[in-house]
């Protein structure tokens, strides 16, 4: 063995340098690990193509006319999906003993979080940008144009950095993978099909019309179909970003004790 | 020791006590460990070794007591002490996805390197510890012995005060095994204090300049290899017979002989009991052999782990 010796001890990194390497260990993960991004769009292009063209003419007439309604509630119901991998990847790590040497070493305590975050912002554009791109192949065309797109991926990422808490708080609490995994897909489709992704809710029963009327996830999609035909109000946008904001003031202080207390 | 002394140590700690629910984990634990030393804590699977070391790395905060590392409290200056250390847990630290070198690079940036000081930094590392060949696989496909030497050298990035290395042989073959000795001996040897925990006695005694020796989250004994030595015994004989109703009779006899308390198995006729020179061995089994005790097996060794906490303890014996 030779000399391990630094030749001099660097001096203190900022906080913003330290969350800029967790979120190029994000980046290097896309690298050595494409294939999560095949996890991440497969459902959601089999539920386009099935919706589309098994659902979409009884649901509204034709597949064309069923794409324009269907195509930015998928969107949403990626980036629901998408969120439990990243309490996944949390959950693996604490597993590991690889956040045991991240605590361990004199840097600003939430940067890994931070890392996390840019992980799953890079999810949700790559993968939204995959299932948006075979929908304008199979025939949507999003009325506002590039800037209603650019509109619907900004709130899409809002929504996804809300949800990302959750998860987090459930790979901090949760040492299996699986585990988060399995309660997260459990939590999640009453959540997604309970709502007006998929169907209009006029014809659901108004115990459970009440219900999608109020799910985050119907109101998302509501300004996600603003964005993209361009008719969005200030009220549904309101609306919708009510459950990111709400997650993100209550669960980030949360986060902190959980990753503190351990 | 005197107020001069406790500045020079590396490891201060008075009464560290941790409880998991009704578990007292680490039960007051005192340890007072000299800058530049190898000193090893051995204890058994649950002996609260790891949360001691969780506890002076600052992953776990102590439920009473108190500690300073490399001068610094445990307490009021957390980031001071971790600027000062490096852990090694029981199960790698590093990042399966990424390359050796990548896993460096990180930390190396984490630290404070940045572009080209950063990557510098990494491959400096992988030469001094033989990885180069392996610098570009992800970590996923290294053995363990290489896992274990990239571990260590994500600890050394900085080099720390003092490196806890959590098990440092666990799971590794022989040859893995010593060469992980050779590098915590050369890094003792360039100053670096290494506090680590283990469950072999002989790894303890290779490696180590003192050892604590704990057991239900109490230290029990302290002292080099040398003096825990002679209160245990180096020599132990052990002792089975052929037919196991005599075993009461056989027991006292050797405790009659060799003047030391005998220690008997729980599965089977076997005892145990320390003989300070082999010609009172060879006398107490000449003593078994003229009272009709018929031997299936005996043989001459070091203690085992449980006999050296017997020793200590003077309990076990149900």
């Amino acid at each position: 063995m030779t000399d391990f010796h630094q030749a001099a001890r660097p001096p203190a990194p900022s906080k913003l340098s330290n969350a800029l390497v967790f979120g190029w260990r994000a980046v290097l993960k896309f690298k050595h690990v494409p294939e999560q991004l095949f996890d991440l769009v497969m459902t959601p292009i089999m539920f386009t193509l099935l919706f589309t063209f098994v659902f979409g003419g009884a649901l509204a007439g034709s597949p064309g006319e069923y794409l324009q309604y269907f195509v930015p509630g998928i969107l949403v119901q990626t980036v629901m999906f998408n969120a439990v991998y990243s309490g996944m990847g949390l959950s693996t790590d604490l597993g590991k003993g690889l956040f045991d040497r991240f605590r361990s070493l004199p840097i600003w305590s939430l940067s890994p979080f931070a890392g996390l975050m840019v992980g799953d912002v890079l999810r949700h554009v790559i993968a939204g940008g995959i299932i948006l791109t075979i929908g304008l192949l199979l025939g949507f065309r999003p009325a506002a144009g590039i800037l209603g797109v650019l509109g619907s991926f900004a709130l899409l990422i809002m929504v996804g950095f809300g949800m990302g808490w959750i998860f987090i708080v459930l790979g901090l609490l949760i040492r299996t993978p699986m585990t988060v995994m399995t309660i997260g897909f459990s939590a999640l489709f009453p959540l997604v099909f309970a709502s007006n992704i998929m169907v209009n809710p006029e014809t659901m029963p108004g115990w459970l019309r009440a219900f999608v009327e109020v799910n985050p996830v119907s109101l998302t999609t509501t300004a996600m179909r603003g964005l993209m035909s361009g008719g969005v109000t200030a009220g549904e946008l309101g609306r919708a970003l009510i459950a990111p904001v709400a997650l993100t003031l209550v669960l980030a202080p949360v986060t902190l004790r959980l990753y503190r207390r351990q | 020791m005197s107020a001069n002394g406790s500045h020079n140590l590396a490891i201060h700690a008075r009464g560290l006590a941790k409880r998991f629910g009704d578990l007292r984990a680490v039960d007051g634990i005192d340890l007072d460990v000299p800058r530049g030393m190898i000193y090893a804590i051995l204890g058994p699977n649950g002996a609260g070794k790891t949360t001691l070391m969780r506890m002076l790395a600052t992953l776990a905060h102590p439920d009473a007591g108190t500690a300073s590392v490399m001068g610094h409290d445990l307490a009021s200056q957390p980031q001071r002490v971790r600027g000062e250390i490096a852990m090694t847990g029981q199960f790698a630290s590093l990042d399966e996805d990424l390359t050796g070198r990548e896993n460096l690079v990180m930390l190396a940036r984490l630290w404070g390197f940045r572009g080209r000081g950063a990557r510098e930094r990494a491959d400096h590392l992988l030469a001094a510890f033989e990885l180069t060949d392996a610098a570009v696989k992800q970590v996923k496909d290294y053995s363990g012995g290489m896992r274990r030497r990239l571990d260590i050298a994500a600890s050394l990035i900085v080099t720390p005060g003092v490196l806890f290395l959590d098990e440092p042989t666990t799971g590794l073959d022989p040859v893995a095994r010593k060469s992980v000795w050779r590098m915590i001996r050369a890094l003792a040897g360039s100053g670096v204090t290494v506090l680590l925990t283990t469950q072999y006695l002989d790894e303890a005694d290779q490696l180590a300049a003192r050892i604590a020796v704990i057991d239900h989250g109490r230290k029990i004994a302290e002292g080099t290899s040398r003096e825990l030595k002679a209160a245990t015994g180096s020599g132990f004989l052990h002792v089975a017979l052929v037919d196991p109703t005599r075993l009461e009779e056989a027991a006292t006899l050797l405790e009659s002989k060799l003047g030391a308390a005998v220690q008997r198995s729980a599965e089977g006729a076997t005892l145990a009991v320390i003989a300070r020179t082999t010609r009172d061995a060879n006398l107490a089994l000449a003593a078994l052999l003229d009272a009709g005790i018929e031997l299936a097996d005996f043989s001459m060794g070091s203690p085992s782990l449980d006999e050296v906490f017997f020793s200590l303890t003077g309990k076990g014996q149900a």
